[in-house]
């Protein structure tokens, strides 16, 4: 990033030079030309990911125009109905990704298989709909060099296209998340032709069994990595699963087939597994994990989510992984003498995650974190038992940390927060949502200045003095979220729209703020119930974060004119507008069809009746989806009668 | 033997027009290497142009090893290019009326018209495609490889109906009347070699005797996609082998008893009889049942019982059975004799292996069956042998499949076309319907200026049809076979959003609607102009 800063600082000049000369001559001669192919090359390897950057690189002059093109190797449209011209322009692009194109029809697919031919590395089509069987054969046979899909969501793909997909004999990463109309047979083919898969994952391929996965394990013996959560599978396919040679990471998260006894059975397990999820595996204890956990020598990682006892005896089973440095445990149920032996191990772990545990104290968190001095990342999220003499503990022994979460922590004073901001300076992520923070515990955190997401929402004791430290020192920040902080005004927002240039996603939902532009990274945006947005602030949004891509506008002051600025807004997917009191049907029409790359519209039901049916006809045709809320209008409440109210509903 | 005579007048022209016939068909799979599949040992192949052909045969059942001699000659020449002409079919025809009574020749007729029909139309297209080559010199492979591509489709399909309207004489065709069993399958393998996949074809038809010929008709499969090598199996072993179950006993000779009962006692109804009357009985229970009628002293508790075994004290000889079919495995002359271990093994033995399959499926009418429970148990799974392999064995249960895919190379799961009928994409949108005639038929664009993927479709096409093995074989189901090549043309999709953006909104925005609605059929279109009839 400094690198390609630095360069244009370099190009200014000779941008006004170029120009001068041009002027001056009248000649078409640009010094630019005199830069080799290398140079240039070299030049756009530099800069950042931004796409504009890429953009205005290449108007520079027809020379770098036609060099960036030459150069490019991802692409990544936003509407693919401009494929074809983008195609012949982009002629040497390896990777294609199309999460921006809603709408991929099979002759996409086949003008992009004519076009990149055996160029073609990687395509993506998580995001999109519309394609066939018919349009993955193209591709398939054409790009024969073809080693990424991404087919995740493809719900309505079946047995036949997977038998296409087949055909793509190179195939190393194949994602196949969701697509539930996929049988084994479909897999099958799958094992069968693309023999040279590393990576597959079939999370959520409900209609695949132990027969299609079994029979991956037999023809795909290069796998690596392997999703198999949430699917059918028994003891049947799990032996010759863990037979696979080189299987580094394995999820079977959810497979509720599997228990103590098809565990019980695995002699000879994989020495080459590194990461293990089993999480939710209903029919699982200690007793399964620890016979996988004692032919599984090599495991690094291990998630165990959601429905384990974590005691003596899971921990002791554990300390037979001699390499194990994460591990998550998330909403298990935590004794004092597990955390204890977790403590004792030999091994020192990097990550822990305890997010949601129940019987989390501080006399066990404060053992083990005198004992695991070396923790980097550590998730307390909810352990609603903690106090700050576990704060003082973790922030004292683990001074590495760089990613703390402890959302919901409500007997920790707002003192312990100093403590953090003063010892823990290597922090990059900290979640602090819904604690007793206060202006002074903000200050003390803007020491830690690689902080690139913070989370404050919920936290009713900041003010704009507080998150004006963090604007000038946090420089690094891209993620904030001040949801539901009532103290925040446009002071604070504008403090750090003016510091921190990099912000992708800002939620400052039920704020009493007006936006300010600055942030041209911004990709997400939440400003529900920010009375006092109008469309004054959608102009410059518009104007400047040309890069957003999701934004809530609901019960907000913004009316048709600010809806149609921000149809400008090109990558724009996701769009929320519930209670806008000036819409009108007509503007909401035109501001919808405007946006080419919609995907997802949340709108109240009212405008169901109100517009004509064939208006969502041909934007469901292009790929959006709608969403109608019923919800009727309420007045805000007051925030702590808010934080009650969800208290009462708990119980 | 007869394809010494195989008149074969035009194959090098047609060799011009089509240089390396095969060739497209190879792309397709990268890896041809053919598979061994042999469940049972094969020493009798000395034929040496047989074997360089990959080409074997396989004998489910024993009494084919003895006639496989007479069969190994099984034509495979190779410069029997895939040229069927007239005279073959007229030969075909003539042979099979020498030998074959009682058949319907009408029908032969129709069918024999019908494919002369056909192949005058093939004849038309190669004209055709001889005219266009000395115009459109420069144009680019692409265009040559789909016009080889379609006459190749277009012939597998007459060879393929050519085959299937020879086998639906055959079963008529008494099983030992000398050689006609042996012409009979000259012919076939002469006409079916071709079609395949060449030197790398493997070809591997099973029969076992003539009254079995029609399931192979109904069975041969053509394999384009994968593997190369053709498994036809005649059935899936579903009749239970417990004639098999005893092979890896290994008693040592002598150390049992061996009966064998005669031809007669094996396929009389009744083994109990009745020694006042004469009746006769499947079980010794219900004999003794009967026996009660003669008299009272019948109807003794003694008499009554189980004939009681006073043989337990002193140890038994064990008894095992010899078929008395002499050559048979299961002979005690045999030189590898295995024995039958129960009177119901011999039973079922003799009638599966020597007799004839005189009960056929009422639902199929395909599969016959010497043994009546045999029938009852294909009755039960007929119809749903709906797990399907590329090579064209079909199962009645997945894991089968699977297990038989896992064990094979090459083999892949085959998806039935139902499916892709279904309704893959919502019917209003044009490009299902599109999808689904690019797989169901054969197009003949030919013609076209190749636009994108039209290669692919075609490759699509063969596939398509083959994968399907009902409408493929079934004999005289021309139907299927979208002979003409005109296909339905699918409907110019995304005609709803057109429509529905004619009124657009009150609205002032400056908005078109983004080239969406230009995704017309331009290759359907195309197709259709050029198409040559």
């Amino acid at each position: 990033m400094k690198k390609a800063k630095h360069f244009q600082f370099q190009v200014q000049p000779l941008i006004n030079s170029n120009n001068n000369n041009n002027n001056n001559n009248s000649l078409s001669f640009s010094y630019f030309d005199l830069l080799s192919e290398e140079i240039v090359f070299t030049i756009l390897d530099l800069l950042t990911p931004n796409p504009l950057d890429k953009k205005s690189f290449s108007l520079v002059c027809k020379n770098f125009y036609f060099l960036e093109s030459k150069h490019r190797r991802i692409l990544k449209p936003l509407r693919s109905e401009y494929l074809p011209k983008v195609l012949t322009r982009y002629s040497h692009v390896t990777h294609m990704d199309l999460t921006l194109c809603p709408r991929v029809t099979d002759a996409t697919l086949t003008n992009i298989a004519s076009a990149c031919n055996s160029n073609l590395v990687s395509i993506d089509l998580s995001m999109s709909k519309f394609f066939t069987g018919v349009g993955l054969l193209n591709l398939a046979v054409k790009c024969d060099n073809l080693v990424e899909l991404d087919l995740t969501n493809a719900t309505e793909l079946k047995d036949s296209a997977a038998a296409m997909v087949a055909e793509a004999r190179n195939l190393e990463r194949l994602w196949m998340r969701r697509c539930k109309m996929v049988t084994d047979m479909g897999v099958g083919c799958i094992a069968v032709g693309c023999r040279k898969l590393k990576l597959l994952s079939l999370k959520w391929c409900v209609g695949v069994g132990d027969l299609g996965v079994g029979l991956i394990a037999v023809k795909c013996k290069d796998i690596r990595s392997l999703d198999l959560s949430y699917l059918p599978i028994s003891d049947k396919c799990l032996p010759s699963i863990l037979n696979l040679q080189y299987l580094e990471d394995l999820a079977l998260v959810g497979c509720y087939g599997i228990d103590d006894n098809s565990l019980a059975v695995l002699k000879n397990g994989c020495k080459s597994l590194k990461k293990l999820d089993m999480s939710s595996c209903e029919k699982v204890t200690h007793i399964g994990l620890s016979s996988v956990f004692s032919c599984t020598k090599c495991l690094e990682q291990v998630t165990l989510a959601n429905g384990y006892s974590v005691n003596l005896d899971l921990a002791d089973s554990l300390n037979k992984l001699s390499k194990l440095q994460s591990i998550k445990l998330d909403g298990c149920l935590v004794t004092c003498a597990g955390l204890g032996a977790i403590g004792d191990w030999c091994v020192s772990l990097k990550e822990l995650s305890l997010s949601k545990c129940k019987g989390v104290t501080d006399e066990g968190l404060t053992y083990l974190v005198t004992k695991q001095r070396d923790l980097r990342i550590l998730d307390i999220t909810c352990c609603d038992k903690i106090t700050d003499v576990s704060i003082s503990h973790i922030t004292s022994s683990c001074t590495d940390l760089s990613s703390l979460k402890m959302e919901s922590c409500p007997l920790v004073p707002r003192e312990a927060f100093i403590l953090i901001g003063q010892r823990c300076h290597s922090l990059e992520e900290l979640d602090l949502t819904d604690n007793e923070i206060d202006d002074e515990g903000l200050k003390s955190i803007s020491k830690c200045s690689k902080l690139s997401s913070l989370k404050l929402g919920l936290c009713l004791n900041i003010t704009d003095e507080g998150l004006a430290h963090i604007g000038t020192s946090c420089v690094g920040l891209k993620e904030l979220d001040l949801y539901r902080c009532t103290g925040i005004t446009d002071s604070g927002i504008l403090a750090i729209a003016g510091g921190c240039p990099g912000l992708e996603m800002i939620s400052i939902a039920y704020c009493l703020a007006a936006i300010a532009a600055g942030c041209r990274q911004l990709t997400k945006l939440d400003i529900k119930k920010c009375y006092k947005i109008d469309d004054a602030g959608m102009i410059p949004l518009a104007h400047f974060s040309q890069n957003l891509k999701q934004i809530n506008l609901s019960y907000s002051s913004v009316t048709d004119v600010g809806l149609l600025c921000l149809a400008s807004i090109s990558c724009l997917q996701s769009l929320t507008i519930l209670h806008l009191k000036g819409l009108t049907p007509s503007g909401l029409a035109a501001a919808l069809l405007a946006c080419g790359g919609l995907t997802k519209v949340k709108l109240h039901a009212s405008f169901k009746s109100s517009l004509p049916q064939a208006i969502f006809e041909h934007l469901e045709a292009r790929g959006c989806l709608f969403q109608w809320r019923e919800k009727v209008f309420q007045a805000e409440l007051d925030p702590k009668c808010w934080k009650l109210r969800l208290k009462d509903m708990m119980q | 033997m007869d394809h010494k005579e195989m008149p074969r007048p035009t194959a090098d022209t047609w060799g011009k027009s089509f240089p390396s016939g095969n060739e497209l068909l190879k792309n397709i799979s990268s890896d041809d290497t053919p598979l061994t599949i042999s469940q049972r040992p094969q020493q009798k192949w000395e034929d040496p142009s047989m074997l360089d052909y990959n080409t074997r045969i396989e004998p489910p059942f024993q009494e084919f090893k003895q006639r496989s001699e007479t069969q190994s000659s099984l034509p495979c020449n190779p410069n029997n290019q895939n040229k069927v002409t007239d005279e073959d079919v007229q030969m075909n025809g003539t042979i099979q009326t020498e030998k074959i009574q009682d058949w319907d020749p009408r029908a032969m007729l129709n069918n024999l018209n019908f494919l002369e029909q056909k192949i005058h139309q093939l004849q038309d297209l190669v004209h055709l495609i001889v005219g266009r080559r000395s115009q459109a010199l420069g144009r680019p492979d692409e265009l040559l490889a789909q016009q080889k591509q379609l006459i190749t489709a277009d012939l597998t399909s007459i060879i393929v109906q050519l085959i299937s309207t020879a086998g639906s004489l055959l079963p008529s065709v008494k099983p030992l009347s000398g050689t006609t069993p042996t012409g009979q399958l000259g012919q076939l393998g002469g006409l079916f070699l071709p079609s395949t996949v060449g030197p790398n074809g493997s070809v591997q038809p099973q029969n076992n005797g003539g009254s079995k010929v029609s399931d192979q008709s109904n069975q041969m499969d053509i394999t384009v996609n994968c593997g190369n090598e053709q498994n036809y199996n005649v059935e899936e072993h579903e009749s239970k082998d417990d004639e098999d179950a005893d092979e890896g006993e290994n008693l040592p000779p002598g150390s049992y008893e061996i009966l064998q009962l005669e031809k007669e006692e094996i396929l009389a109804p009744h083994t109990h009889f009745c020694t006042i009357c004469g009746k006769g009985f499947k079980r010794d229970a219900n004999l003794r049942m009967h026996m009660r009628g003669h008299g009272d002293e019948y109807k003794t508790p003694a008499a009554l019982a189980k004939p009681n075994k006073e043989a337990t004290s002193e140890p038994m000889l064990i008894k095992r059975y010899s078929c008395p079919y002499a050559g048979c495995k299961r002979n005690k002359d045999h030189k590898k004799f295995q024995p039958l271990k129960t009177i119901l093994c011999v039973k079922n033995h003799y009638k599966r292996t020597h007799c004839d399959k005189s009960y056929t499926c009422s639902r199929c009418n395909t599969k016959k069956f010497s043994v009546i429970a045999d029938l009852k148990t294909h009755e039960k799974h007929c119809g749903k042998d709906k797990w399907l392999c590329s090579c064209g064995t079909t199962f009645s249960r997945k894991d089968k499949l699977f297990g038989h895919i896992a064990l094979f190379q090459g083999h892949t799961p085959a998806i039935p076309l139902e499916e892709t009928k279904g309704p893959t994409v919502p019917p209003d949108r044009g490009e299902g319907n599109e999808a689904i005639n690019k797989v169901r038929s054969i197009n003949f664009n030919f013609g076209s200026n190749a636009p994108n993927g039209n290669e692919v479709q075609n490759t699509a096409d063969v596939k398509g049809n083959i994968e399907d093995p009902t409408g493929y074989f079934s004999p005289l189901n021309f139907d299927t076979w979208n002979f003409g090549g005109f296909h339905e043309f699918p409907r110019p999709p995304y005609e709803d959003s057109e429509s529905s953006l004619s009124f657009l909104i009150p609205g002032s925005c400056n908005y078109t609607v983004p080239g969406s609605c230009n995704y017309t059929q331009k290759t359907g279109a195309e197709s259709s102009s050029n198409n040559p009839e």
